[in-house]
């Protein structure tokens, strides 16, 4: 079986694998090569078949083309006769890694394994700029092309594309829909950073895991991984702490909607502000913002099959349902908070971090316009906004280390909501948690009851 | 509920040892946020089961680092947009924290939820006594006009 290593070349924390590192590439290379002419690119093909190099890139020796770069690992008993032979054929190369073991060594001393479904060397461990996620959408979807697909959604303020990816297995059989957005507020970095920690789960355990595999049959997953684009953009380049998008008012004298107020769910009736200088600025009308159409006219073109809505923000350790407009309850409140509570309980279970569960307005604040308000009133019934780690230590700065955790813990409470819609819209299917977790579930249930402030 | 004066919490709580998540201490609090006059701090009554740590090592330390520096310290952005920050301004950080502190206590109301979010500047200020003065330019967040 191949293991492959990722190409590193930051001290990034790379994902601790839990396997002991058996295997070691001491005196292992790396090399760049550019066959420039078909016959160098023919040769290359068949070294890498016969010599059972480890090609990097592209991914298949008929790949291989010539004027396009090729990298490879060299098992190091191989590296002279593969050197010789490139120079035979007046192929030119370059050494990337000279010790790939020692390379291992140094960014992490337990060695790690990224698989063929993800792309080699993304780094989901650290804050990625939006360049970079729109390179890894598109390594992700090529990757993985059987199962996923980009579809675009619309034009941000500042004219950027707006996508999602589409997870999906191929079948006859009607589907239905599962939809995740994150980033709709700039500054919330971990937000992005767990739809993309997301993805790669799903995608790499697919294979191995038949929960996946019976998700995918009857649901597919949408997911954006950012929404607010522009804001986020403006967080990494000139502040920090941006939180709305970027459409100009007054003039270009005041910039910034909030777009989780912008919905057209009691839309600037409570919890916002008609000034353009606030973090709350509701708009100059419900779905004002192309963010918010574009997202807006998707789910309601789908919201007959789209079951859940799930919304991803930070901080605070919250797992909250409808409404914020109002403390009345929805109509299937009951259902909606006892599954956020068994969420949040499978999520403590991981590292002990407490989550909130409730309605909006009654544990946090008021708010009109939101968009788990509006996915909920336009009929979808699973609707949640969860906020991610912390509780204010850090806040929206929550340092990178602490980014493997959340999502892993927040992984957990995401996939008991799929789980549980699952059984509830497709019964009769295979069965449910394991009754380890489900015991669980109820311990920390009644822990969670008699601790209740 | 007090009539004509204003809403009154008592509060049992545990505070953390920010430096030693396991050392604790017990504490009851009553807090009064007063009815109508926006301006007035909510007045704060605490008692403490037992005693906080000691810091007078850690204090020295700090103190007798920064007063050998060479020149007047400088720093901003802690932590930095990562949520990263050079262990060596780790006090700087605290202190920072622990001032907010005040000033979030000043500016608070039933209907405000403030944590310190950055320091985007700090600088020390030259004195000729034995005091160390800093200014602090942070950031608060305010959890509900966001």
């Amino acid at each position: 079986m191949w293991l492959f290593l990722g190409i590193t070349f930051s001290l990034g924390m790379l994902i601790p694998g839990n396997l002991s590192w058996k295997l070691r590439y001491d005196g292992d290379q790396v090399l760049r090569v550019v066959p420039e002419t078909l016959q160098q690119a023919q040769h290359l093909q068949h070294l890498c078949s016969t010599l059972l190099l480890d090609l990097w890139k592209p991914l298949l020796p008929a790949d291989i083309r010539a004027g396009e770069d090729l990298q490879m690992r060299v098992p190091a008993p191989l590296v002279q006769e593969l050197k010789a032979s490139l120079d035979q054929h007046f192929i030119a190369y370059k050494v990337l890694i000279p010790d790939v073991q020692e390379l291992v060594e140094q960014s992490m001393p337990g060695g790690r394994s990224s698989y063929r479904q993800v792309p080699q060397g993304y780094v989901y461990t650290q804050y990625h700029p939006m360049k970079e996620i729109y390179e890894w959408m598109g390594q992700i979807q090529r990757s993985n092309s059987e199962l996923v697909t980009l579809q675009e959604l619309g034009m941000t303020v500042e004219n950027r594309t707006m996508s999602y990816l589409q997870i999906s297995q191929p079948s006859n059989k009607p589907k239905k829909i599962i939809w995740m957005d994150c980033g709709i507020h700039a500054r919330e970095w971990i937000s992005p950073a767990f739809c993309q920690w997301f993805v790669k789960e799903i995608l790499q355990n697919y294979k191995s895991d038949p929960k996946i595999r019976r998700l995918l049959e009857n649901w597919d997953l949408y997911i954006l991984p950012v929404l607010n684009i522009d804001g986020y953009i403006y967080s990494w380049e000139k502040d920090r702490f941006w939180r709305k998008n970027r459409s100009p008012h007054q003039h270009g004298t005041c910039y910034g909607t909030d777009l989780n107020r912008n919905f057209n769910s009691s839309w600037g009736s409570v919890g916002v502000s008609y000034n353009c200088s606030s973090d709350i600025f509701c708009g100059s009308g419900p779905e004002s913002e192309p963010e918010t159409r574009a997202v807006a006219h998707f789910i309601e073109r789908k919201k007959s099959d789209i079951l859940c809505y799930l919304t991803i923000h930070s901080y605070g350790q919250y797992i909250l349902t409808p409404y914020g407009s109002t403390t009345t309850p929805p109509s299937n409140s009951e259902e909606l908070i006892h599954v956020a509570e068994k969420a949040a309980a499978a999520l403590m279970g991981k590292y002990g971090t407490r989550y909130k569960v409730g309605s909006t307005s009654l544990l946090l604040y008021s708010n009109s316009g939101s968009s788990r308000d509006w996915a909920h009133r336009i009929g979808i019934p699973f609707t949640y906004t969860f906020e991610l780690r912390d509780t204010g230590t850090h806040g929206f700065a929550l340092p990178p280390d602490q980014i493997q955790p959340t999502c892993e813990e927040t992984m957990l409470a995401v996939t008991t909501i799929m789980d549980y819609v699952d059984q509830k819209y497709f019964p009769g299917g295979a069965v449910k948690l394991t009754s380890g977790s489900l015991g669980l579930s109820l311990c920390l249930g009644v822990v969670l009851a008699s601790t209740v402030a | 509920d007090l009539d004509d004066v204003g809403h009154k919490y008592s509060l049992e709580l545990v505070l953390e040892d920010i430096l030693d998540r396991d050392t604790t201490v017990n504490c009851t609090a009553e807090v009064l946020y007063h009815l109508g006059n926006k301006n007035l701090a909510p007045a704060v009554q605490f008692t403490l089961e037992g005693d906080l740590k000691n810091t007078d090592e850690a204090d020295n330390t700090f103190y007798n680092q920064i007063r050998s520096l060479e020149k007047e310290l400088v720093a901003e952005n802690i932590p930095d947009s990562h949520g990263n920050m050079p262990p060596a301004l780790e006090p700087i950080h605290l202190l920072g924290w622990v001032a907010s502190g005040y000033v979030i206590w000043q500016n608070s109301t039933e209907n405000t939820h403030f944590h310190p979010a950055q320091i985007k500047h700090v600088k020390q200020v030259k004195r000729s006594d034995e005091y160390l003065e800093f200014d602090y330019m942070i950031l608060l967040h305010e959890m509900v006009s966001q």
